[in-house]
């Protein structure tokens, strides 16, 4: 098996031990420098390697020790020492330097260097197989006189390692291509070194000891802290059903339940913050009427006995708690009771629930960001080939029948690549192509209609239930909005795939995204409406009573059902669908999980919780109820009843596009909702904690009010909330700045491509060059070592024995040094062997096989 | 393999056996490259294939691993041995020599019709799924 010959331009990774850090692009004018360079002294070498040979000719004896002649035809060993420039820039090539650092080449080599070491200083003993006896290998170590040069690459990492930050250092050690032991040896020698340089330096003083401390002290919290980390680690929630499902469906599906323990994550957030805020204080002060006996209804309905409680937005007081005395008759402010803490209801409501708003945006669009950021890079689109050969293999599958399932999905895959790309080398023909136009536009029409006409049956669906009011008794007719809305939430998107196979995409990723993008606006064509309904026509219909504990029960009712209607998909859509299919269809395919409509049906629910969240403080609750309980049956539905998608699925890509989802259609249409409740909609006089206001946003105003009045020291806060938030020159200020980050982001992000294809360009250039050169000398060397060959008498034994003549050695060592690929070096040989007139016959024919064995090989 | 206390019958042991790339992870991982895996091998197989190892050294270890011949560059029949293993031979030959023409012309920087391992790392670059498809859960 042949080693790469380290060819004087196939420069191996020269650690930076040169002292070199210029960048290629400095040294322009040196680059074009060191090529002439370069070819004068191939040029010279060539013509010296050539001198040597015809030296060597007369004498054929010498022929016998093909060690000779290898080194001859070899060169690159006894090469003359290239110019340190031309090496440098070589070396430094983008090619080569592209995600490496110094110490990665550095441990590089010395992996390299070790492993070489171990494999060429093997003692020969016969057959003997390779084996990881100890005694002989340490046999190795002490016989080997390259021990030495180990000895000083490792000094020289720990040398690099030291004059890093521990956090620096651990992040290389972790990135490091050695084995553990050695980096734990590379650790503990950086270490210790450090703590050695510190100690001395307090030698001979009362610190001495006190920094031994100190320094034990730190190690002894490093490692409590790292205890701790893998003990939460192994407290992770579902760490083995989430183990179980990757292992038997792969990482698309996982994606799925990934998704899902994020949104219950954001979700115990906003519970959190509630609950302390707004929730606690107000369930300590009880106060209104009794709630009304408990009936079974309420868990569905949302009214009944659960009305008149903390869950709702009527219920809280809108004055100041645990301050119970009336304002003075002369204006002043009522003094506190001695010891207790007033706590003013309405201001509290409004600003938690305008932190949690706050803090939900941030948290989403960071983790939106940093997963953007993982999956996107520039210029990702292509290369799909090389991509589904070599990331496509899920290694956590474990399974039998899971892993025979990836291997049909991959070769699916490859044959639709390669179907997908022989109709693309034939030409289509414009009728074809406006055909496919034409379609794709009525097949968007429809579906555009579609969602026309279900958005406009829920408008006159929820006009005829306000036009007709339920009685006292009659609530369960309540649930009759909700129903209808889940109904077609459930309906259309079949319609949508029955006219998507209309269809024809090139792409099944194109397929899967406009399925979602059509489901997104069916969802929130419906959510609009049912806004419109909630806030236009419901405000004014409930005009005496309290509309806001009306909606907050609305959107109960609708989580309820959607949930309900999850469970029924799950067992129809799944387990019955299942037993259909084996017992009657006979089909031996179990159902596919349909990730795309279980994510969207996700992220609808966690839509109707943010509209929510103004009316209904508890809402969160409910969701991370319902959201635990579908973790799990969704997860037995999955086990027994389903099997992965045929589709590819890009599980990354996929969950980044979820989370940008998740924030923009999903949580801004939440934020213009709420902010609009807030600004711009009166408040109901009979309850909440802002009966008499004209906006909930007016307590805010108040209280602003109240401190410029009361005191000096607060007053910077009102003229902050004058001039930055009364004031509309300071926030479009801020959006045009924001705007001008963005360009500059997008012209960076073009910069950056434009480098890359420049970069692109330069190294085929460089490599076009490097292989014309040296194919040039090397066709020079074939002449001349056929020449020789010619003159060699064939299939004569040598003294290594066996049937490899010094003609097939030179054969193979012309292979060898062949700087082409395999096909070209066939093709340079096949003219060879015409323009020489070879006869194919004798050691000729062996040669060549040799040597195309020797080129495979 | 969980948290239960299990004795594996030989049929269950075969079954999550299934991966094609078993013997390579064995050889690429083992000190002498025969497969015999001491314990600190196992800890580093399980270090690199963990989540949170990053992705350069990801994408060394799965260079080696697609390297048939060990001659550090992935050339052509290493692609169809990849490519043979990952499609369980199901495939014909002429299309699986088209898919290595195709991946060689997609990945291949320096056009000398092989990948060195900065080839396979720029285009791992481009592959954001890498990360989560070489990792072993644990």
């Amino acid at each position: 098996m042949a080693q790469p010959l380290a060819f004087v331009l196939d420069v191996p990774e020269t650690p930076g031990d040169q002292g070199c850090e210029s960048s290629p692009q400095d040294d322009e004018s040196e680059v074009h420098h060191s090529f002439c360079q370069l070819i004068q002294e191939q040029s010279q070498w060539a013509a010296e390697e050539g001198l040597e040979l015809q030296q060597r000719e007369p004498a054929p004896g010498a022929w016998g020790a093909p060690d000779d002649s290898h080194q001859a035809l070899l060169g690159p060993e006894v090469a003359p020492a290239h110019s340190t420039a031309t090496l440098r820039i070589l070396a430094s090539m983008p090619s080569r330097t592209i995600g490496r650092s110094r110490g990665a080449v550095i441990s590089q080599y010395y992996n390299r260097t070790v492993r070489l070491r171990r494999r060429s200083s093997r003692p020969l003993l016969g057959e003997m197989s390779r084996s990881a006896r100890p005694s002989l290998r340490l046999y190795d170590l002490e016989l080997d006189p390259a021990a030495g040069e180990e000895e000083e690459k490792l000094n020289l990492l720990v040398k690099e390692l030291q004059g890093l930050s521990v956090a620096q250092r651990d992040h290389m050690l972790r990135g490091m291509p050695v084995n553990l032991a050695e980096k734990r040896c590379l650790r503990d020698k950086s270490q210790t070194l450090r703590g050695m340089r510190r100690g001395q330096q307090h030698r001979g003083g009362v610190c001495s000891c006190c920094s031994r401390l100190g320094y034990a002290c730190v190690l002894a919290s490093h490692s409590l802290g790292l205890v701790l980390l893998s003990g939460l680690h192994a407290l992770a929630p579902w760490r083995f059903a989430l183990k179980q499902i990757g292992g038997q469906f792969g990482s698309s599906v996982l994606s799925y339940f990934l998704f899902l323990k994020t949104l219950l994550v954001f979700n115990a957030l906003l519970l959190l913050l509630l609950l302390a805020f707004i929730v606690g204080p107000q369930a300590a002060f009880p106060q209104g009427p009794v709630p009304t006996a408990f009936m079974g209804l309420e868990l569905l309905t949302g009214g009944g006995g659960f009305a008149h409680t903390v869950m709702y937005y009527g219920y809280y007081s809108n004055a100041t708690l645990n301050q119970p005395c009336a304002p003075q008759p002369n204006g002043s402010q009522c003094t506190p009771r001695a010891g207790s803490l007033p706590y003013n209801m309405p201001l509290a409501y409004l600003f938690t629930v305008g932190a949690a708003a706050f803090i939900t945006c941030i948290t989403l669009v960071y983790s939106m960001s940093h997963s953007f950021g993982e999956s996107y890079r520039v210029g990702s689109t292509s290369g799909v080939h090389a991509i589904t050969a070599f990331c496509s293999w899920d290694y956590k599958v474990t399974q039998k029948w899971a892993s025979r399932l990836q291997h049909d999905n991959i070769r699916t895959r490859l044959k639709e690549l390669l179907a997908a790309w022989q109709l693309q080398q034939e030409p289509r023909s414009m009728c074809g192509r406006l055909r496919q136009v034409a379609v794709l536009v009525l097949v968007w029409l429809l579906c555009l209609g579609t969602t026309l006409g279900c958005a406009a049956a829920v408008h006159v669906f929820s006009e005829v239930m306000l036009e007709s009011p339920v009685a006292a008794g009659q609530e369960a007719a309540l649930l009759a909005l909700p129903l209808v809305v889940c109904l077609l939430h459930l309906a259309a998107p079949y319609l949508y795939r029955g006219l998507a196979a209309l269809e024809r995409h090139g792409s099944p990723v194109l397929e899967v995204y406009m399925a979602i993008f059509r489901n997104l606006v069916l969802k929130m064509a419906i959510l609009g409406v049912l806004c419109y309904h909630w806030l236009g026509r419901r405000v004014a219909a409930l005009r005496d009573q309290c509309w806001e504990d009306f909606v907050g029960q609305e959107l109960y009712r609708f989580v309820v059902m959607d949930f309900i209607f999850a469970l029924l998909d799950t067992l129809f859509g799944e387990l019955v669908w299942r037993f259909i299919s084996e017992k009657k269809l006979k089909r031996r395919r179990k159902p596919e999980f349909d990730i795309a409509r279980n994510v969207l049906d996700l992220i609808y629910g966690q839509t109707l919780i943010w509209l929510g969240v103004l009316f209904s403080p508890l809402l969160p609750a409910i969701q991370i109820i319902k959201l635990l309980l579908l973790f799990y049956v969704k997860k037995t539905s999955l086990l027994a009843n389903c099997q992965a998608p045929r589709r590819p699925w890009l599980a990354s890509h996929m969950s980044t596009l979820f989370l940008t989802l998740l924030c923009f259609p999903s949580f801004l249409g939440a934020a213009v909702f709420l902010s609009y409740v807030v600004w711009q909609v009166k408040p109901s006089s009979t309850c909440g904690p802002f009966r008499t206001l004209d906006s909930m946003y007016e307590a805010g105003r108040l209280w602003v009010r109240q401190l410029e009045t009361a005191g000096s020291s607060v007053s910077w806060l009102s003229w902050l909330y004058q001039h930055l938030v009364e004031d509309t020159v300071f926030i479009f200020l801020v959006s045009a700045l924001l705007l001008a980050v963005i360009y500059l982001n997008i012209q960076v992000v073009k910069g950056q491509r434009k480098v890359i294809c420049l970069l692109k360009e330069q190294i085929s250039n460089v490599t076009r060059i490097m292989r014309g050169i040296w194919i040039r000398w090397w066709h020079r060397h074939a002449t001349a070592g056929l020449a020789i060959c010619r003159a060699l008498p064939a299939g004569t034994g040598s003294p290594r024995g066996g049937d490899s003549s010094p003609r097939q050695d030179t054969w193979r060592v012309l292979g060898r040094a062949a700087p082409c690929g395999y096909r070209q070096s066939l093709r340079i040989f096949a003219i060879l062997e015409v323009a020489f007139g070879l006869p194919p016959a004798g050691g000729t024919h062996v040669g060549t096989r040799t040597l195309l064995s020797a080129l495979i090989l | 393999m969980g948290n239960k206390q299990t004795v594996f019958t030989p049929e269950q042991l075969e079954a999550y056996q299934d991966n094609p790339f078993r013997q390579r992870i064995a050889q690429v991982f083992s000190e002498d490259g025969d497969g015999h895996m001491t314990l600190d091998n196992f800890l580093d197989m399980f270090s690199v294939m963990s989540e949170t190892a990053p992705r350069d050294l990801k994408a060394y270890y799965a260079f080696k691993i697609y390297d048939f011949n060990d001659d550090d560059y992935i050339c052509a029949w290493d692609l169809e041995q990849t490519l043979t293993k990952l499609t369980r031979g199901e495939l014909s030959a002429e299309e699986v020599s088209l898919v290595c023409e195709k991946v060689l012309d997609e990945a291949d920087g320096d056009h000398d019709g092989r990948l060195s391992l900065e080839d396979f790392q720029n285009m791992i670059l481009r592959a954001p799924d890498f990360l989560s498809t070489f990792h072993i859960r644990i």
